[in-house]
């Protein structure tokens, strides 16, 4: 009965022939700084080819799910798997745009600078960046818009623009599953349609795409998957089958006010 | 024989060398401490080094290179465990964990020094502030040509031998790793989700700091080795917004000061008329800091004079 009003994904073990070929594919992971749990028990199997929303109120641990499923932050348990091999072994798979407060903006290097960090993976240790890497980094800038401001350092960039080069640097990437943590907040039209334009393209490359949202008017349009988190997962699925007004109510806990919902209704209805 | 280029040979040539090896040796590593605003970092190690010291002389009862600089780096990398474990256990910042780490080894190391009366051979609370800089002689050099002869280059100070190889090391290790160290200051998550481990690359720079602090202070002392962990680097970060030049304006600006406050302290005060001359490392010190504050002045983009008129400008042009 729970089960069925929470739209709990069923438990499947990562052995199954699902979760080996999910770009990404997690069990009963649990995660928690000091006694307070931050995620628990979530279990979750990416779409191939997909735009997955990761939404939920604040402190839903929504940016810690995605940072112990990069493993950039210990789990208390559970098992996390990219392409059904672990994500240590699959990190040139992986691409990350990270929150941008996360970085020091004044440090001293150009957007270029930063997009060609995208292909230090590939470079590798103790090579050098050579013309080429630089040409290629340029081409990732030039997708977002941002060619112009190649020379720039970084810290000279709007907000916008700063989101825009992390962006580039995560195509640099050329990974086949992308994690975006709040790549929307506090960015200017040009920058949303940007963003917006490269998951399409994205996706249209068959790629997986998981991204921290916390608009819940926009989602529905950006996004063709929902994960619904509030420490515990309360639904994960297709949009239209996942992102009901009744899911989210239940993980924000009442405390959306009816037109938050307004724009989800007919959703719900289906 | 030319009196005053033996002299200059035998005296000033190895203090100028030994003041610019102990600039690029510390200079390099500061521009990432900078970065990482860990520059106290810098400070920790050239302070615990003493203990360190000490402690190497009173194991091995002689003031050999080897076992002082096999102390004086486990010190060293005792302390960065305990800055790392009293950051973690106390939940405070790395700041704090540093000053509480680096002020009780130091004193430790006055202790030991004061008790066991080894403060009587050449290690003394005044020469770990101030170093050895004006008693760092190169025997055996008449001439220039003395330089490359192998009787020239086996008297070579030791001090000196051990900068020369540091610095070579510190300055191959900065070249080779540079794009590593790089992504992980500007961005740890990132470097490690790209499978260059950000904590590996922090440990390789603590130890290569602790390195060039121990090879440095035992001849320019504690002041000088912090000023010249910071003073170039954030020097240079004034004057360029691009890493690769900062590094290169650091070793600059490292190589500048070294010189200029070498010769300030030597010649100055004789110019001057008075007989005496005054403390290199200190002087070498004062330098690399009017550096540091001419360009935080005059420095184009980063300098307060050019941001105002710049900003003048802007108004008028609106």
């Amino acid at each position: 009965m729970i089960a069925k009003l929470l739209r709990l994904q069923p438990h499947q073990p990562l052995t199954s022939e699902a979760a080996k070929s999910a770009p990404l594919a997690i069990q009963g992971l649990s995660v928690a700084y000091h006694h307070k749990p931050v995620v628990w028990d979530l279990s979750f199997i990416a779409p191939a080819q997909g735009l997955v929303a990761v939404v939920g109120p604040n402190g839903a641990g929504k940016s810690t799910f995605i940072k112990a499923a990069l493993g950039l932050i210990p789990k208390l348990s559970g098992e996390i798997t990219v392409y059904g091999k672990s994500v240590a072994s699959q990190r040139h798979l992986i691409g990350y745009v990270p929150q941008r407060g996360s970085v020091d903006w004044d440090f001293p290097a150009s957007a270029l600078d930063v997009v060609t960090m995208g292909l230090y993976g590939k470079i590798g240790w103790l090579r050098p960046v050579r013309k080429a890497h630089r040409a290629a980094a340029l081409g990732y800038l030039e997708q977002v818009g941002m060619a112009d401001f190649a020379d720039r350092q970084i810290g000279q960039l709007s907000g916008g623009q700063q989101q825009r080069v992390f962006l580039a640097r995560a195509l640099a990437q050329d990974a086949a599953l992308y994690f975006m943590d709040e790549p929307f907040v506090g960015v200017d039209a040009a920058t949303e349609r940007a963003i917006v334009n490269v998951l399409k393209d994205l996706k249209d490359q068959g790629k997986t795409v998981i991204c921290v949202h916390h608009d819940l008017q926009s989602a529905p349009d950006y996004f063709d998957h929902a994960l619904i988190l509030n420490i515990r997962p309360v639904a994960s699925g297709p949009m239209a089958e996942a992102f009901t007004a009744e899911n989210l109510q239940h993980a924000y806990g009442g405390r959306l006010a009816p037109s938050e919902l307004s724009g989800l209704i007919p959703l719900a209805g289906q | 024989m030319d009196l005053p280029l033996a002299d200059f040979l035998q005296i000033d040539l190895p203090a100028l060398l030994v003041a610019v090896l102990a600039g690029l040796c510390c200079g390099l590593p500061g521009n990432f401490l900078v970065l990482r605003r860990q520059s106290l970092i810098g400070d920790a190690m050239s302070h615990v080094v003493l203990p360190g010291i000490v402690v190497g002389y009173l194991l091995s009862g002689t003031l050999d290179t080897l076992p002082m600089l096999l102390g004086a780096l486990s010190a060293a990398l005792i302390s960065a465990l305990l800055i790392e474990g009293i950051k973690r256990l106390g939940k405070i910042e790395a700041g704090a964990a540093m000053g509480v780490v680096f002020t009780s080894m130091f004193a430790l190391g006055v202790l030991i020094l004061e008790q066991t009366g080894a403060s009587g051979v050449h290690l003394d609370v005044e020469h770990a502030l101030y170093g050895n800089l004006e008693s760092t002689l190169w025997l055996g050099l008449n001439d220039w040509k003395d330089l490359l002869s192998p009787t020239g280059l086996e008297q070579m100070p030791n001090s000196l031998q051990r900068l020369l190889g540091v610095s070579l090391l510190v300055i191959l290790l900065t070249v080779a790793f540079f794009k590593e160290l790089k992504i992980s200051t500007f961005d740890p998550e990132m470097a490690s989700s790209l499978g260059f481990s950000a904590r590996l690359i922090s440990i390789g720079l603590v130890v290569m700091t602790a390195l060039s602090a121990v090879a440095a202070f035992d001849a320019v002392g504690s002041i000088l080795v912090i000023a010249m962990f910071i003073c170039p680097a954030a020097t240079a970060r004034m004057w360029t917004d691009n890493l690769s030049r900062q590094l290169w304006l650091s070793a600059v600006f490292a190589t500048l000061s070294g010189i200029t406050g070498y010769l300030a302290a030597a010649f100055a005060p004789l110019l001057l008329g008075a007989d005496f001359a005054l403390n290199a490392a200190g002087m070498i010190a004062v330098v690399a800091s009017v550096f540091q504050c001419v360009s935080m002045i005059f420095a184009p983009d980063h300098g307060k004079l050019g941001r105002v008129l710049k900003q003048r400008q802007a108004l008028k042009m609106e």
